[in-house]
């Protein structure tokens, strides 16, 4: 991801889908198993999410994506699953906080949501805030990420960033 | 340009002259993560290399979640904090203590004018006492336990003021809840809310953390009520040195609101959105299998009294389940001696040991397919209790109480 390029098909999804919706708060009790808990991800609003998707591809969402509980592991999971992106109209906050500091790039842009639909295919330019669904031949255009939050991203993460560097980015 | 309170807060601690929009670093006061998020802090914390925490008088642990444990693999991550903490020094309150808010309040962790954080999204609760608070992740919170320190983007503040003589019934979570279904639930996404008003100067701090408690069902990153007279005597002898915080006159809002609450009904959130919200009235007369009085927003001695004056001398309805857990020891101490527990066992009730119970289905309290709850907790999204096939509403310790006896949702009106 050094590039900031990310590419794949997109799955589509409506508003407010909470950290519930994402894994249920009743798994993440049990164990810190991030490929465990995968299996379970999005499994009450779409069964079968976690088989059928594949490395690289990418979430589409309305307004409030993530919203509910801090918890990390909503982020995690579907970063496990292999989930490069997630486009939304809007982000919860503590969601939106947690994919960064995991290296999971989120990108805002709610016209762009309007106009792909499940299964095109879509790519990412993370440094410039640039989404293409390129089935549909459209380029939209988001607002880019501050520097030092680019860098975590970059990184694969804050905790890779400290393994790296040996200090916080703050 | 006048600041808000929050702009003063994380103005003061970061050491600059801050407005909605700055990115700025600031120490943290207090840091708290439960056995939800600490173990995977914990495993963030030594992945990054982390030999000792910042500070291990500032950082609190809570075992609420599942508590007690119900399961080896829970046991296994319990077990993963108490080492933790003994290893580092960090103060572990253990099962049955209460939950995480409610013990951060009650022993004194917040006061005015700090900034603390807490691995829940909860942590807006804190707000209530004038501290700037707010939730965030595991992997953010190990970055804590290093540095003592986070990076904020200082929120924009939407100002609620709320009025009017307020009805002899209401509790802070109607009025809440009735903000949220105005608001809807992205409408203080990233923002601040500061509540004032006379209501709120009237309402208990009781009440005015339930208020705070709920923001987060908004999006919103803090509530925030300027501290009087009644911060003053509930935070008591822990007062010490404090900063009370006040907004200028002329601080610049995202929005402002005026809300009136004289003519305002029970509140009712409806499954399965948190905003969703109408009047007890339009759902009176549905069944409900489970009541659940406690959680965060609603599990204080104040709730549990609002509770027991409606079940005193009455019975729970054949057929439905009462579960009642106080959020802390403290509280269950003084239900105790104010008789209202039992009061909740005659009624029959079943009283739990403090803790976050059923509110998000970890244990005990499980929802069945197509069982209905009534609830005082915060979220009802599908599967949160349980099945995704269940429902739950959402309501005060009143109307929660009323509904027990007569099996269907209730307006509490009619008791008392
Ligand atoms: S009572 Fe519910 S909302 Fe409050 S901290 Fe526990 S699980 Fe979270």
């Amino acid at each position: 991801m050094s590039e900031g390029l990310l590419k794949g098909r997109a799955w589509k999804f409506g508003d407010s889908v909470s950290t519930d919706d994402i894994i249920a708060g009743r798994y993440k009790f049990k164990t810190l198993n991030m490929k465990e808990l995968a299996k379970h991800a999005m499994e009450n609003i779409r069964p079968g999410f976690a088989d059928q998707v594949k490395p690289g591809d990418i979430m589409v969402a309305g307004w409030n994506f993530g919203c509910g509980s801090s918890r990390e592991q909503a982020p995690r999971v579907l970063k496990e699953l292999g989930i490069s992106c997630i486009i939304a109209k809007s982000f919860a906050r503590i969601f939106y906080r947690n994919s960064i500091t995991i290296g999971l790039p989120l990108i805002e842009c709610p016209e762009a949501v309007d106009r792909i639909d499940e299964g095109d295919e879509v790519e990412v330019i993370l440094d410039e805030g640039v989404v293409r669904n390129l089935s549909k031949k459209l380029e939209f255009k988001a607002k880019p990420y501050p520097d030092f939050l680019l860098k975590i991203l970059r990184e694969g993460g804050l905790i890779k960033y400290v393994k790296k560097f040996g200090r916080l980015p703050w | 340009m006048g600041k808000t309170i929050v702009e003063k807060i994380l103005g003061k601690l970061s050491g600059k002259d801050v407005s909605a929009g700055d990115l700025v670093v600031a120490p943290i006061d207090y840091a708290m993560a439960h056995d939800g998020t600490a173990p995977l802090a914990i495993k963030a914390f030594m992945e990054m290399g982390g030999e000792r925490v910042w500070n291990p008088s500032r950082i609190i642990f809570i075992i609420d979640h599942v508590s007690p444990s119900t399961s080896i693999g829970t046991s296994n991550l319990h077990k993963l904090m108490r080492d933790f903490a003994r290893k580092h020094g960090i103060k572990l309150y253990d099962v049955g203590s209460g939950i995480c808010h409610q013990i951060m309040v009650e022993d004194g962790y917040v006061k005015p004018g700090y900034i603390i954080l807490g691995a829940d999204s909860h942590t807006c609760t804190y707000g209530a006492l004038g501290a700037f608070s707010t939730g965030i992740g595991s992997t953010e919170m190990a970055s804590v336990f290093l540095s003592g320190k986070l990076w904020f983007k200082v929120p924009e503040t939407i100002k609620i003021t709320i009025m009017d003589e307020p009805p002899s019934w209401i509790m802070g979570k109607d009025i809440i809840l009735n903000i949220i279904g105005a608001l809807g639930s992205d409408g203080a996404t990233y923002k601040a809310i500061e509540f004032d008003g006379s209501v709120i100067k009237k309402l208990s701090i009781s009440d005015r953390l339930t208020i705070c408690n709920m923001v987060v069902e908004m999006g919103a990153k803090a509530g925030i009520i300027k501290p009087d007279e009644k911060t003053k005597s509930f935070l008591g002898d822990n007062l010490g040195r404090i900063d009370i915080v006040e907004p200028d006159k002329d601080a610049e809002y995202a929005d402002e609101y005026l809300v009136g609450v004289s003519g305002l009904e029970p509140q009712v959130a409806k499954p399965s959105k948190v905003d969703d919200v109408t009047s007890v009235t339009e759902v009176e007369g549905i069944e409900i299998d489970q009541v659940f009085i406690g959680s965060c927003t609603n599990g204080r001695i104040e709730d549990l009294r609002a509770a027991a004056r409606i079940l005193k001398g009455r019975k729970v309805k054949d057929g439905v389940r009462l579960l009642v857990i106080p959020a802390s020891r403290k509280i269950y101490l003084k239900a105790l001696n104010e008789d209202l527990i039992k009061v909740f066992l005659e009624a029959g009730g079943a009283v739990y040991s403090p803790g976050c119970g059923p509110c998000m289905g970890g244990h005990i309290g499980i929802l069945g397919d197509d069982e209905i709850c009534i609830s005082t907790s915060n979220r009802n999204f599908a599967g949160r209790m349980g099945s995704p096939k269940a429902k739950i509403y959402l309501a005060s310790p009143l109307t929660a109480a009323a509904s027990a006896i007569t099996g269907k949702i209730t307006d509490p009106r009619r008791f008392l």
